[in-house]
């Protein structure tokens, strides 16, 4: 594995790879010195071009934590604001001499076409509304934490489905797995071909919440307000937030996720953030640990490929 | 039986048996003289720890602690080290790491770390950077069922089941079940 650019690139088998590889870095997370030298002397660089704290510092925290060397790039600090082009600025910074970017693009595809100009490794840390393999792959993680079968497990994604690169990554993750997936939000929040993802579509939370296992939130952006694709944030609170009434009716078994940065009395009412069977603090956690297995494995195995060849 | 390491690509050949060295008889008796000698070494077992290196070395390490057990009735405490992260040549295998369990302090103790073949050194000296990464032991041991030879480091063992003169091109399968040298074939292609 060269890049990772999307979930469905892996296979059952390979997220199964990645979920192993994340229970040694688990271990190592927990010692007292959580730093082990695998990454040595590699260098990693992050071009985020859009806005993010936690994906680009939780990617920082793994790289670190294998004793990589990072670089860091904004666009908005860089030459891409003064026009340079996307294939340049990649050329630059490969010839620093890296072995892996990570990437986080405001436009679909944009990993992909880094990764075929780019002899480093490539990783998607979200592309427009398309992907996002590493947050489904700690989201899967932390399900699988809890020590249950994917087989049969019923999955709802409830909120923007048709903006949101989670959602997308997310039901490939879960449905590669064997679990399956519940689509929630209102029909101006679907895509057009909802159903093409494989999963179910509901517009009806009430109806959905007693028979699922695993009920994912989706962060609700306040500027699809300005695109009048939902009423007013209160209104969808009462339809499709998590309220103290909905989270009574979710079986106690279930786990509630969201990929955060959570919107409290939007997607979730504040009371029910402190819920015992809310995973986000352990998704964050997670994020770590599964970002060095990724790390760790795409870097591995492309001086492995090196060799052979 | 000692599990095969997984790895993350299809394994290029199967291990072929040529001359049993060890019989599981032998491998006993010699994990009982082992047991005896780290005894007597280290003045009892009050300080003693075990670390086996995934994959092979965990099973030694357990018959081991089980034969000072029955010998001492003291029970050792055992864990395990995966070095993975810790070699000088990751990249050129890919094998998918085990989780390292080590759930005892190390610090001021006698840690023998246990593995079943003892071939260029480079496992071993992976394994010294792991383990001194949880702590600071006052010593560590070496013990080992099979010495192949062919050092590539300045790393001798302290205890050893069985001198075993080998050239580079063959393989030692250890178990509890014996001691086989052999080779590696190539699979058949599909």
């Amino acid at each position: 594995m060269k890049d990772l650019l999307t979930i469905d690139q892996l296979g059952a088998d390979g997220i199964e790879e990645i979920m192993i590889a994340a229970d040694s870095f688990a271990e190592v997370c927990q010692r007292p010195v959580p730093k082990v030298p695998a990454l040595r002397g590699k260098t990693i660089a992050s071009m985020f071009f859009e806005d993010s704290t936690r994906t680009r510092n939780s990617f920082d925290t793994a790289a670190k934590r294998l004793s990589a060397d990072t670089m860091n790039f904004s666009a908005g600090s860089s030459s891409v604001s003064k026009g340079e082009s996307l294939r340049d600025t990649v050329e630059t910074i490969e010839a620093m001499g890296v072995d892996a970017i990570i990437v986080r693009h405001k436009s679909s595809g944009a990993p992909q076409q880094i990764a075929r100009w780019a002899q480093a490794s490539v990783i998607n840390a979200g592309d427009g509304w398309h992907a996002h393999p590493t947050q489904a792959l700690l989201d899967v993680y932390t399900v699988r934490q809890e020590g249950r079968g994917f087989d049969g497990m019923k999955v709802a994604i409830v909120g923007d489905i048709s903006h949101s690169r989670v959602a997308r990554s997310n039901i490939e993750a879960f449905r590669t797995l064997g679990a399956e997936v519940t689509l929630v939000a209102p029909p101006t929040l679907l895509p057009p071909s909802a159903e093409s993802l494989g999963a179910t579509v509901s517009h009806d939370l009430d109806s959905v919440l007693p028979d699922t296992d695993v009920l994912y939130l989706l962060r609700m952006q306040s500027e699809r307000m300005n695109q009048a694709l939902v009423p007013s944030l209160s209104e969808y609170h009462r339809t499709f937030g998590l309220t103290r009434d909905r989270a009574r009716r979710l079986p106690s078994k279930s786990l509630i996720m969201h990929p955060g940065p959570m919107n409290r009395g939007i997607e979730i009412s504040p009371e029910v953030v402190d819920d015992p069977r809310v995973r986000v603090l352990n998704q964050v956690t997670n994020g770590v640990v599964v970002r060095m297995a990724v790390l760790y494995l795409v870097l591995s195995s492309a001086a492995a490929e090196r060799t052979s060849a | 039986m000692i599990a095969e390491p997984r790895l993350t690509r299809a394994s290029t050949g199967r291990f072929e048996a040529r001359t049993q060295v060890l019989t599981s008889d032998d491998v006993a008796r010699a994990t009982r003289r082992m047991a005896h000698e780290i005894l007597e070494r280290n003045h009892g077992l009050t300080n003693v720890v075990f670390i086996g290196l995934e994959r092979g070395g965990v099973p030694i390490a357990q018959a081991l602690a089980k034969a000072l057990q029955s010998i001492e009735g003291v029970e050792v405490p055992v864990g395990s080290v995966d070095v993975s992260f810790y070699r000088d040549d990751i990249g050129s295998v890919a094998l998918l790491p085990e989780v390292t369990k080590i759930d005892f302090p190390v610090d001021n103790r006698d840690v023998i770390l246990c593995d079943d073949v003892l071939y260029t050194g480079r496992t071993v000296r992976a394994a010294l950077d792991a383990v001194t990464d949880f702590g600071r032991p006052s010593s560590i041991q070496l013990a080992v069922m099979v010495d192949r030879g062919h050092r590539e480091l300045p790393i001798r063992p302290d205890y050893i089941g069985k001198n075993l003169p080998t050239s580079r091109g063959e393989v030692v399968r250890v178990s509890l079940d014996g001691v086989d040298l052999g080779v590696v074939v190539p699979e058949e292609q599909e």
